[in-house]
């Protein structure tokens, strides 16, 4: 009985071949469209996936704008449970024109890169990095975006400080997992601070943010607390959140568009319910005599409910499976041309189980509406257009 | 000889839940692309709004927005002394020297703190900017710790509304006043006394120095007179284009995204459509038959199919665009990633971009319907008249 029905089904979804290859295809590109929004706004996110909880950022409390004082840092090492204390500057610089961006930090390197293990440096490489106060160190990312290698020199113009930075790369860093963000260039915050003592001496000695490590995660809170109540009223007055709170404050920023997209993404599949629903609905109106022989012959409306929910399961089986074959390939096509906006663009799991649901969903309401009618049929109606 | 319109109107209206059903599909690929077409048109509005033709803004060289920019009062009085800048009713040129901080403030509606640009001026910076109208209470008084706040941030975030205070720069600053700039950059920003604000964040530079014309087709003249002068780091723009820049990745941004979406969407609206008219086709072979037979021509059949498939998507156009239409009272808020602050906007409907949705939904028709034209066109008249 059971291979009857499947039998029935199969030879049924392909009896129109036109129709079948375009539903397919319509659904190949829905849950394909679908898996490839999920994982753009996963790489939105993937900043804060990647960051720690363990590590403790401290900024100027007006805004990120503001800097704090390079003196902060003793004050801050001093505050129960924190172990290390790293200090780092956003540099904003441009590499030959604005298109090319890609973020770089001044950072103070033997403190800053023992917080960061998921940075894989080669021993000898570090230590050049760490020598030379020129030197730069970049990830595997970026350095292969634009093609350079250890040795090359990178001139950079300053926006935020003014002036030409050239830097020499003295080493390239790779991520220990596959989330690592290596879209990023690091030199040394001593470079940038002894230009600023000429230049602006006004300026120097003023750092972006500290980057703490701390010994125990859970006490992220009341350190965080016990930081910012240090400097209270002061003339900079702190603000300390765990890593990820601060990456999802980035996040926060373009909340709008994200939740765009991931409504788009839904409604997507929509459309495609709406396309699919109407091509079982075609089907089964071209079929009512069909269903009334059937009916005639003894089949209980169950039966014939059960054969065009199959139908259209099975149309969706083929297409989902497609387009879940698909992912894959698509989303490593597009992660190069997107690399500057999401250096991080994976597929993830979740996103396969939302597509397989998707896919589910997409079946389950198309085969709703033509199985009810068709199970409502009248014999004497189904017949009478036989003639 | 052309077969009647009104009949491929009856065509549609025949099968009125299948019509429905495409022309949805159809409706939601416009809706999308119009809806993205309108953010990023309301985002160039509102910046290109902000800035008056006749005023250019100075920044240091090179630090692309005001935030960045530092300008000595060296540098500013250099400007100042320049002779193609319009003089006030008081004598006076009409310069002004304005710094600029960003702020984190908490919004409304999430409670995650957001970046809102807040600008120290002194009257003259009111004077060039006449789109900026005081709404509710009164300006802030000179030298005082008063602050008066646009719309859109009175609107979104806490502690924002008129008569509260706000702590920024160790200070509490009063709100006494908020004041509309329409649909400009100017409604999420916070203004108060330049050197009160100064003081508080202990500024010594300003942050840009935004001068007036005397006549605005100068603008070159004093664009060389700025960039050539070896004691000025500085870069001039008219004021139109440094708002317009500043929007111009953010656009970018949203367009990209939005048009490539609405392109992977319209090839499963396309399919939707294609589905429909052949079985449209397929339900009408008889009649194709007899229209043939009355002596239509092959070509008259494969424009009738064309223009049903057309006439469908439009449908779902207008259906689309008129959703899409009522985005138009809603208002946004994002980053704009160039300048790191907080900006409002709203969803910009244009003749332009309706023009452009329904032209995309058309394209949509005519590609779904072509197949299945030409299926009907090729048809057989014997074969045909046998089928009904």
């Amino acid at each position: 009985m059971l291979l009857f029905f499947v039998r029935m089904s199969f030879r049924n979804a392909f009896r129109h071949r036109l129709r079948a290859a375009l539903t397919t295809l319509g659904i190949v590109v829905a849950i394909l469209a679908f898996g490839l929004l999920r994982t753009v706004v996963d790489a939105w996110y993937a900043g804060v996936d990647a960051a720690s909880d363990a590590r403790l950022v401290t900024r100027n409390a007006v805004s990120l704008v503001f800097s704090l004082p390079l003196a902060y840092k003793d004050r801050i090492r001093q505050v129960e449970g924190v172990q290390t204390v790293a200090w780092t500057n956003w540099f904003g610089g441009v590499y030959i024109d604005e298109s090319n961006f890609f973020p770089q930090f001044a950072v103070d390197v033997p403190t800053y890169f023992s917080l960061y293990p998921e940075f894989v440096f080669e021993p000898n490489q570090y230590h050049d990095f760490l020598r030379d106060k020129r030197g730069a160190a970049v990830g595997r990312k970026l350095a292969d975006r634009f093609g350079w290698k250890v040795g090359d020199v990178i001139p950079l113009r300053g926006t935020i400080y003014p002036g030409n930075y050239p830097f020499v790369i003295r080493a390239i860093f790779e991520g220990r997992q596959r989330n690592t963000d290596t879209n990023i260039f690091y030199f040394h915050w001593g470079l940038l601070n002894d230009r600023l003592e000429q230049l602006a001496p006004g300026r120097s000695n003023r750092v972006g943010a500290f980057v703490l490590g701390i010994d125990d995660p859970a006490n992220a809170g009341p350190v965080s607390v016990a930081i910012d109540r240090e400097f209270k009223n002061s003339l900079a007055e702190t603000l300390t959140e765990t890593e990820k709170a601060f990456q999802l404050g980035f996040v926060a920023m373009l909340q709008t568009v994200v939740d765009a997209i991931k409504l788009v993404s839904y409604v997507v599949i929509l459309i495609i319910m709406a396309v699919v629903a109407n091509t079982m609905a075609m089907s089964a109106r071209e079929r009512t005599a069909e269903y009334a022989t059937m009916k005639a012959l003894g089949f209980t409306p169950g039966v014939i409910r059960t054969l065009i929910a199959l139908e259209s399961m099975l149309l969706v089986t083929v297409g989902a499976s497609m387009a879940i074959l698909l992912t894959g390939p698509v989303v490593a096509a597009f992660a190069k041309p997107v690399s500057a906006f999401f250096p991080v663009f994976n597929i993830s799991v979740e996103t396969r189980l939302l597509q397989l649901g998707g896919a589910v969903a997409i079946a389950f309401m198309s085969a709703l509406l033509p199985a009810w009618q068709a199970g409502r049929t009248k014999i004497v109606d189904g017949l009478r257009k036989l003639v | 000889m052309k077969i009647p319109f009104r009949y491929i109107v009856r065509n549609l209206a025949v099968r009125k839940l299948t019509t429905l059903f495409t022309a949805a599909g159809m409706g939601m690929v416009v809706f999308v692309f119009a809806a993205v077409l309108m953010m990023s048109n309301g985002l160039k509005q509102t910046l290109v709004q902000t800035g008056s033709k006749d005023n250019v803004v100075l920044i240091r060289a090179s630090s692309q927005t005001e935030v960045q920019s530092g300008v000595s009062r060296d540098q500013a009085s250099i400007v100042e002394a320049n002779p193609l800048i319009a003089v006030g009713r008081d004598g006076h040129p009409q310069v002004s020297k304005e710094a600029v901080v960003l702020i984190t403030l908490p919004k409304r509606s999430s409670g995650i703190a957001a970046n809102v640009v807040t600008r120290g001026i002194q009257p003259v910076g009111l004077a060039l900017r006449p789109q900026v109208q005081l709404i509710e209470g009164r300006l802030f008084r000179p030298d005082s710790n008063e602050v008066m706040v646009g719309k859109a941030i009175a609107d979104k975030f806490t502690g924002a509304g008129l008569g509260e205070s706000l702590r920024f720069g160790g200070r509490e600053w009063r709100i006494v006043g908020i004041f509309d700039a329409g649909k400009t950059a100017f409604s999420s920003e916070i203004w108060g006394d330049r050197d009160q604000m100064m003081q508080a964040f202990r500024r010594t530079m300003f942050s840009a120095v935004i001068a007036k014309l005397a006549d605005s087709d100068h603008f070159d003249q004093f664009k060389a007179a700025v960039e050539n002068n070896r004691q000025l780091t500085l870069e001039a723009k008219r004021e139109t284009r440094f708002y317009a820049d500043q929007s111009e990745q953010i656009a970018l941004f949203i367009n990209v995204l939005g048009i490539a979406i609405s392109i992977i969407f319209s090839v499963g609206a396309m399919i939707g459509a294609a589905i429909t008219m052949y079985s449209s086709v397929a339900n009408r072979i008889g009649e194709i038959g007899t229209l043939r037979a009355l002596g239509f021509q092959r070509s008259s059949v494969l424009a009738a199919f064309m223009l049903e498939s057309m006439a469908l998507a439009l449908l779902g156009g207008v259906m689309g665009l008129a959703l899409a239409s009522t985005l138009q009272f809603l208002s946004l808020s994002t980053t704009n990633f160039q300048t790191f602050s907080e900006l409002a906007f709203t969803f910009e409907l244009s003749p332009a971009i309706t023009i452009q949705s329904l032209l995309f939904a058309l394209i949509m028709g005519l590609i779904g319907g072509f197949l299945p034209a030409i299926r009907a066109a090729r048809m057989k008249i014997v074969d045909a008249l046998r089928e009904a």
